[in-house]
C-alpha cells in the first residue's frame, strides 16, 4: 500500500491508499457528522449526512464511502457542504416524531446530537413539514420494542444483524417513502428467529429499537411493603455502569453499585457472580461426566440466553450438546425463592426477584415457561444497565461519590472465576480452572483467550488434552457449530456468547458503544479477577456451604430440579 | 430448413402492440383463408417483430410488392386473400393514408413515418421472424461475431468500438469502448457481462421491441462484447412484465446454443460464452447498474455507492460490463460494417442512431430510429405526423422520469446527448412524450415525480425524504393551495437532491421539475399566485365547463359521460352543466362531437 496525499480544509493529510475521506479527516482531528456509518459495519452511504465538497470536481460526495485520492482537495466546511448536510438532517427530522422528551434515547440519540450541533431549529423542520410515517409499534415481546416511526433507515441494525450476528432478523421492505426496516412477513420481532441479543438496540443511532422497560414494575415492587425485593447484579455491570455517570469505561464501581441498590430500597443486594460460581460447579461436573463417557462432546455453554434461543431456532439438532445447566440468573432466582427463603424464613410468594443485566435476552429468558422450578415464576423483573442507571438518576443519587458497600453475604460472595463470566472467554476459563483442579489437583495457568471473535486453545488435564474454543458474535458461533454439525469439530468444550466481546458488549449496556470501550470494560473485569482473594469457583465458601446445607453435591437430584433445564426446537422464520 | 419456394410472403407483426390490437386473430384467419383457396404452399405467413408504427397496428406487409396494410381486422383478411393474393389487386382502403393529404400510400418505404428514419438497430424488426435463427443468419446475422472472434484480437474489437464513437444507449451516454476497455483491463480470471433490459420509463418500449423483434442481434452484440472483455458468462436482466421478449430471447438462446454460437469453443476459437436470462421483478431502480447486480445476486435491488465501479468490482465481486439492449444491438453493425460506417452517422460527439418511443399527443405513435443530430421538429412533425387534433405543440419530454421538458423554442435543436443535456433534458433510454397546449406542465412534473418517489429504493435520505416533500409541494400547488415561496423551495430541494442523492435515479429525479420551472415558470406562478391552471387540467383550480347553446346539437353524449351527473337536458335540445356539481374533469368536452363545451 502506498501513501497518498490530499488536502482537507486546507490541511495536508497523508494516508494509506484505500482510506476513505472520512477516515482521513478523522486522522487529523476533523470531525464530520455521520449517521449510517459505523466502523464495525460495511459501508452503506445512505444518510448523506457526511457529505463534503470535492473542490476539484465541484461535486458533493459522501465522505464515508468515497476513497481519498492523491491530490484531492476537500472542504468539509464549504457553504455548499454545510447546507447540504443540514438539509439532509432536516429531511430526516421532518419524518421523525417530535418526541425527544419521551424518548428512551433522549441524551444518547445521535440524530438529536447532530441536529443540535448543526443548529437546526423547529422552524427549519416545519418548512418541510408533511406526511410522517405513522405505523404501529412492535412492542409485544418481552425483550425488545421497535418504533418504526423513529427509524431513520440508516440500516445499521440490518447490517449488524446480518454481518455480525448472521441472523438477518431485520431487513428493508417497501419502496420510496414507505420504506421501512421490517422482520420477515412483518411479524413481531418476538415471533421470529431473533435471539433478542439487543445488538440492534445498541447500534441504533436513535430510539427506534430499545429494550422493553421494566422500571415501573420494579418501582411498584419496591414501594409494595408486602414484597421482599431481592436484587442480583450480573458480573459485567460493575465495570460498565460508571459510564452512565461520566466515569471512564472499565472503571470498577462494585461498591457504589451495591450502595446505590440499597438506597433504591432493595431488601437484599446479591451478586449473580455467586451463581456463576455455582454454574461452574454444575456445568463443570456435567463436563467431567461427558468427558468420562465421551458423550455429547463438545459441551457448549448455556449461560447466554441469546445464544440459547439462537440454537433453538438454528441448531435444534445440536441441543444435546448444550449444557443443561441454567444460566446464573435463573439459578439465582430459583434459589432465592427456595434456599434463601428457607434460610430467612420468608414466604417465597412474597419474594420479588430482580436482576440487573447487561442484556436484553435475559428479559426473554425470565419469561420461559419452564423456568418456574421454585414453584413460582423464578425471575420477576430484569433491568438493563441502562435502566438501572435511569432509576439511580431519577432519585438523584450522587453515584460517583457514594460510599462503597458490600454485597449481602448469603448469595453475594463470589470468586474471580465468576467475575470473568462477563467477558468472552471467561466462562471457558472459569470452567477449566475448576475441572482441571478437580481432576488432577493441579491449578490452571491463565488461558488468555482474549477478545478475538473465535479463538481456541488446549489444556492438558491429566493424560487427556482438552480442546477448547470460544466464539462471540453469533456469526462467529455459526462457524464452530457448522463444524460440530458436520461431525468435524475437534473441540471438547465450546463457550458461546451472542454479543461481540461477551456481556461487556451486551445489548443492555451503556451507549454509545465501541470496540475500545468494550476492551476497557473487559480489562476492568480482568483486574477484579486478578485482585480477588479467591479465583476458583469450587473454593467459594458460600458455594461450599450451599452444597453442604441444601443441595448435597453437584448434579444431585435437588440440583437437577432447581439448577438444570431443557431446550426446545423453534421455527426458523 | 424449409426449402419450399413461395410466390408471396405475408408478414404479420406480432410485436406486443400489434398482438394487443389483434394480430394473432388475423394470423389464424389468414391460415384458414389460405387453406380455403389452397394457397398454403404458395403464400408463406411470417410472424415478425415490431415495425414501430404501433398506432396503425395490426400491421401486415405483403411481399414481393411490399404493400403495407394497416389497422387490419380479421374481417378484412378474406378480401386481402381474394383480391390481393389471388387477383393481384391491392386493397386500397387498408393502405396507409397520410394524415394531411389523405393520399393512399401502398409501400411503407414511401410513408413519411419511415422515410426519415435510419434503421440500424431496428433494421430486422418487422422484416424477419424473430423466432427463427435461420432468418437472422440469412441476412448476415452472426457474421460480425464470427469476424470478431476469428479475425480480430479482443483489443482490436475494443478499438473498433471506441473509434465508432458508440455511447451507452441506456441514458448516461458513457463511451462504450472505454467501458469495455476498463473491464478488459481489470484484473481477474472471471468476468461477466450484463445486458440491462430492465426498461422502466413510463411510455418506453424500445428495448422490448428489439428483444421481441430481433433477439439474435442483442445476443450477437453480447458475444462480441464478451469476447472483447474476456467474459465467459453473461446475463440478460429483463423485466418479468415482458413475457414475449423473454420467450423469444429464451428461444433465441436455445437456437444459438444449438448452432454452437453460444456455449463452448465458439467458432472453434476456444472462446466460451454462456448466457443466462434473469427476470427482474419490476422495480424501476433495478435499471441502475449496481441495484441490478444486487438483484441478480438475489439481494434487494438497492444501489450501492461507486467506486468501486462494476468494471472493477461488479457481479459477485468480479469485473463486469453492463450495457443496455440498444447498445449491444449496435455492435454487430459496427463490427460488420466498420467503425467508419457507423461514425459517419450522427453529430460530432454522438454517433450513430437512436431509437425513440414516440408517444403522447402525436398522430404517429410508435417506435422510430433516427440519426443523431436530427431535429425535434423532424421527429415530431415529419415522422410523427404532428399533434393529434391539429393542436398546438407545447413541449416534448425526453429521457423519462430522469429527463426534462423541452419547449417549442428548441424544436429546431439538433438532438444528441450533449444538446439535450444543455437544455435541461437528457437522452435517457429514448422515451419521447409529446404534449400539446392542453397539458399542464406542473401536472406533468407532478406525474414524473410521483413515479420516481414511489420507485425510489428508499435507501438515501435525499431521494426517499426529499422527493416526497417535493411531491407534497407540487400536490398542494396543483390543488390550489400553493404558498408564497413554494417555487423557490421546490428549486432548492431539487438542487439539493441532485447534489446529494446516492444513485442516478435520485440525482436525476428532480429534472422534470427543474426543466418545467425553467421553461414554464409562469404556469407555476399562475397556480400559486392567481390560483389558476392555465391548461385547465388541475382539478382543484379548473373552472367549471360550460356548453355553448348555439353550437350544442343535443346529442346527450356529454350527459352520458359525466361521472358526477352534473349535466342535464333533453335529447335534441340544448344541455347545460351545473357549475356547482362540475368537477372540471373535461370528460364531456372530450366526447362532444361538435366542440360545444369549454371551460368557463
Amino acid at each position: 500500500m502506498s501513501k497518498i496525499s490530499l488536502t482537507i480544509d486546507d490541511q495536508i493529510v497523508q494516508v494509506e491508499e484505500g482510506t476513505t475521506i472520512l477516515e482521513a479527516a478523522r486522522e487529523v482531528g476533523i470531525e464530520i457528522p455521520t449517521l449510517c456509518y459505523h466502523p464495525d459495519l460495511s459501508l452503506h452511504g445512505a444518510c448523506r449526512v457526511c457529505v463534503v465538497e470535492d473542490l476539484e470536481k465541484n461535486i458533493l460526495v459522501a465522505s464515508c464511502v468515497t476513497p481519498a485520492v492523491d491530490g484531492m482537495r476537500i472542504s468539509t466546511r464549504s457553504a455548499r457542504a454545510r447546507r447540504a448536510r443540514r438539509r439532509n438532517v432536516i429531511l430526516l427530522l421532518a419524518n421523525h416524531p417530535n418526541d425527544c422528551l419521551g424518548c428512551d434515547r433522549n441524551g444518547t440519540c445521535e440524530l438529536q446530537k447532530i441536529a443540535y450541533s448543526l443548529g437546526i431549529r423547529r422552524e427549519d423542520v416545519d418548512l418541510l413539514a408533511g406526511e410522517r410515517r405513522n405505523l404501529p409499534l412492535d412492542d409485544i415481546g418481552p425483550a425488545l420494542k421497535r418504533d418504526p416511526n423513529k427509524c431513520i433507515l440508516c440500516g445499521r441494525c440490518v447490517r449488524l444483524c446480518e454481518e455480525i450476528q448472521g441472523v438477518s432478523a431485520l431487513q428493508f421492505s417497501n419502496r420510496g417513502f414507505d420504506s421501512i426496516v421490517s422482520t420477515a412477513f412483518g411479524l413481531p420481532q418476538s415471533e421470529i428467529n431473533c435471539a433478542n441479543c439487543g445488538q440492534c438496540a445498541t447500534i441504533c443511532p436513535v430510539g427506534a429499537i430499545t429494550e422493553v422497560s421494566e422500571i415501573n414494575k420494579v418501582w411498584d415492587a419496591l414501594e409494595d411493603d408486602s414484597k421482599h425485593v431481592v436484587v442480583q447484579t450480573a458480573p459485567a455491570i460493575q465495570a460498565t455502569i460508571g459510564e452512565e455517570f461520566g466515569l471512564e469505561p472499565g472503571t470498577v464501581v462494585t461498591g457504589k453499585l451495591v450502595a446505590a441498590l440499597r438506597k433504591l430500597g432493595f431488601d437484599r443486594v446479591f451478586s449473580t457472580e455467586f451463581t456463576a460460581d455455582l454454574t461452574i460447579m454444575e456445568e463443570g461436573h456435567e463436563f467431567l461426566e461427558r468427558l468420562q463417557e465421551n458423550k455429547n462432546l463438545p459441551q457448549i455453554t448455556s449461560c447466554c440466553p441469546g445464544w440459547v434461543k439462537y440454537a433453538e431456532h438454528n441448531y435444534p439438532d445440536l441441543l444435546d450438546h448444550v449444557s443443561s445447566a441454567k444460566s446464573p440468573q435463573q439459578m439465582f432466582s430459583a434459589l432465592a425463592k427456595t434456599y434463601y427463603a428457607e434460610k430467612e424464613g420468608l414466604d417465597p410468594e412474597k419474594i420479588f426477584t430482580v436482576s440487573i443485566m447487561p442484556c436484553t435476552a435475559k428479559k426473554f429468558e425470565k419469561e420461559r415457561e419452564e423456568l418456574r422450578d421454585s414453584g413460582y415464576k423464578d425471575t420477576d423483573a430484569v433491568l438493563t444497565t441502562r435502566e438501572l442507571a435511569r432509576m439511580i438518576k431519577e432519585v438523584g443519587l450522587d453515584f460517583v461519590n457514594l460510599e462503597d458497600e458490600e454485597y449481602d453475604e448469603l448469595m453475594g460472595k463470589s470468586t474471580g472465576a465468576a467475575t470473568i463470566f462477563g467477558t468472552t472467554g471467561g466462562v471457558a476459563e472459569a470452567a477449566v480452572r475448576t475441572v482441571k483442579e478437580k481432576l488432577t489437583g493441579e491449578p490452571l495457568e491463565r488461558l488468555n483467550l482474549g477478545f478475538r471473535g473465535v479463538n481456541e486453545t488446549k489444556v492438558e488435564i491429566g493424560d487427556r488434552v482438552v480442546n477448547i474454543a470460544i466464539a462471540n458474535g453469533l456469526k462467529n458461533a455459526a462457524k464452530l457449530l457448522d463444524e460440530v454439525r458436520a461431525g468435524k469439530s475437534k473441540y471438547d468444550f465450546i463457550e458461546i456468547m451472542a454479543c461481540p466481546h461477551g456481556c461487556v458488549g451486551g445489548g443492555g449496556q451503556p451507549l454509545p458503544m465501541s470496540k475500545e470501550k468494550k476492551d476497557k470494560r473487559a480489562q476492568g473485569l480482568a483486574n477484579i479477577d486478578k485482585n480477588k482473594y479467591i479465583r476458583k469457583s469450587h473454593e467459594n465458601p458460600m458455594i461450599i456451604k450451599l452444597y453442604e446445607d441444601y443441595l448435597g453435591e453437584p448434579l444431585s437430584e435437588k440440583s437437577h430440579k432447581l439448577l438444570h433445564t431443557s431446550y426446545k426446537k423453534r421455527a426458523k422464520n | 430448413m424449409d426449402q419450399t419456394i413461395y410466390r408471396s410472403h405475408v408478414l404479420i407483426c406480432t410485436g406486443t402492440g400489434c398482438v394487443s390490437s389483434g394480430s394473432r386473430d388475423i394470423k389464424v384467419k389468414l391460415e384458414d383463408e389460405l387453406a380455403k383457396y389452397d394457397l398454403t404452399n404458395e403464400v408463406k405467413i411470417v410472424e415478425t417483430g415490431c415495425h414501430g408504427f404501433c398506432e396503425k397496428g395490426p400491421i401486415m406487409i405483403v411481399y414481393p410488392e411490399g404493400v403495407f396494410y394497416c389497422q387490419v381486422k380479421p374481417e378484412d383478411v378474406e378480401e386481402i386473400v381474394e383480391e390481393h393474393l389471388l387477383k393481384g389487386r391491392i386493397v386500397d382502403r387498408l393502405l396507409f393514408k397520410e394524415p394531411l393529404t389523405e393520399e393512399s400510400i401502398p409501400s411503407y418505404k414511401q410513408i413519411d413515418f419511415y422515410k426519415k428514419q435510419k434503421r440500424i438497430v431496428l433494421s430486422n424488426c418487422g422484416r424477419i421472424d424473430p423466432e427463427n435463427i435461420d432468418e437472422y443468419i440469412a441476412i448476415g446475422g452472426y457474421e460480425a461475431a464470427g469476424k470478431a472472434i476469428t479475425e480480430m484480437t479482443p483489443q482490436e474489437v475494443i478499438d473498433e468500438v471506441k473509434e465508432s464513437g458508440l455511447r451507452g444507449r441506456g441514458g448516461g451516454g458513457f463511451p462504450t469502448g472505454l467501458k469495455w476497455q476498463f473491464t478488459h483491463d481489470a484484473e481477474g480470471d472471471k468476468k461477466y457481462i450484463i445486458c440491462n433490459a430492465d426498461e422502466g420509463d413510463p411510455g418506453a418500449f424500445m428495448d422490448r421491441s428489439v428483444l421481441e423483434g430481433d433477439p439474435h442481434r442483442v445476443i450477437e452484440g453480447m458475444i462480441i462484447a464478451a469476447y472483447a472483455i474476456g467474459a465467459d458468462e453473461g446475463y440478460v436482466y429483463v423485466r418479468a412484465e415482458y413475457p414475449l421478449a423473454i420467450k423469444r430471447l429464451e428461444k433465441a438462446i436455445a437456437q444459438a446454443e444449438e448452432y454452437g454460437l453460444l456455449g463452448e469453443d465458439l467458432f472453434g476459437s476456444g472462446f466460451n460464452f454462456k448466457l443466462h436470462i434473469k427476470k427482474g421483478a419490476g422495480a424501476f431502480v433495478c435499471g441502475e447498474e449496481t441495484a441490478l447486480m444486487a438483484s441478480i445476486e438475489g439481494k434487494r435491488g438497492m444501489p450501492r455507492p461507486r467506486p468501486p465501479y462494476p468494471a472493477q468490482k461488479g457481479l459477485w465481486g468480479k469485473p463486469t460490463n453492463i450495457n443496455n439492449v440498444e447498445t449491444y444491438a449496435n455492435v454487430p453493425y459496427i463490427i460488420k460494417e466498420g467503425a467508419k460506417a457507423f461514425n459517419s452517422i450522427g453529430t460530432e460527439n454522438s454517433k450513430g442512431t437512436k431509437v425513440f418511443a414516440l408517444t403522447g399527443k402525436i398522430n404517429n405513435t410508435g417506435l422510430v430510429e433516427v440519426p443523431m443530430g436530427i431535429t425535434l421538429r423532424e421527429i415530431i412533425f415529419d415522422i410523427g405526423g404532428g399533434l393529434t387534433k391539429g393542436k398546438k405543440f407545447k413541449a416534448v419530454q425526453t429521457g423519462g422520469p430522469s429527463g426534462g421538458c423541452i419547449p417549442a423554442e428548441y424544436l429546431d435543436l439538433p438532438i444528441d446527448y450533449d444538446s439535450l443535456k444543455e437544455v435541461g433534458a437528457m437522452m435517457g433510454s429514448g422515451g419521447m412524450v409529446v404534449m400539446d397546449e392542453g397539458t399542464c406542465m406542473v401536472d406533468v412534473a407532478r406525474f414524473f415525480l410521483n413515479f420516481t418517489q414511489s420507485e425510489s429504493c428508499g435507501k438515501c435520505t435525499p431521494c426517499r425524504e426529499g422527493t416526497k416533500r417535493m411531491l407534497e409541494i407540487l400536490n398542494r400547488i396543483c390543488a390550489g393551495e400553493g404558498k408564497e415561496g413554494d417555487i423557490d423551495l421546490l428549486e432548492n430541494l431539487a438542487h439539493h437532491i441532485k447534489d446529494t442523492a446516492l444513485c442516478g435515479l435520485g440525482q436525476t429525479a428532480p429534472n422534470p421539475v427543474l426543466s418545467t420551472i425553467r421553461y414554464f415558470r409562469d404556469e407555476y406562478e399562475a397556480h400559486v399566485q392567481d390560483k389558476k391552471c392555465p391548461a385547465g387540467v388541475c382539478q382543484g383550480l379548473a373552472a367549471a365547463y360550460v356548453i355553448d347553446e348555439a353550437v350544442c346539437v343535443g346529442c346527450g353524449m356529454c350527459a352520458k359521460n359525466c361521472p358526477v351527473d352534473a349535466i342535464s337536458g333533453k335529447p335534441k335540445e340544448s344541455y347545460r352543466i351545473d357549475p356547482d356539481l362540475c368537477i372540471s374533469c373535461g370528460a364531456c368536452a372530450e366526447k362532444c362531437p361538435v366542440d360545444a363545451i369549454s371551460q368557463g
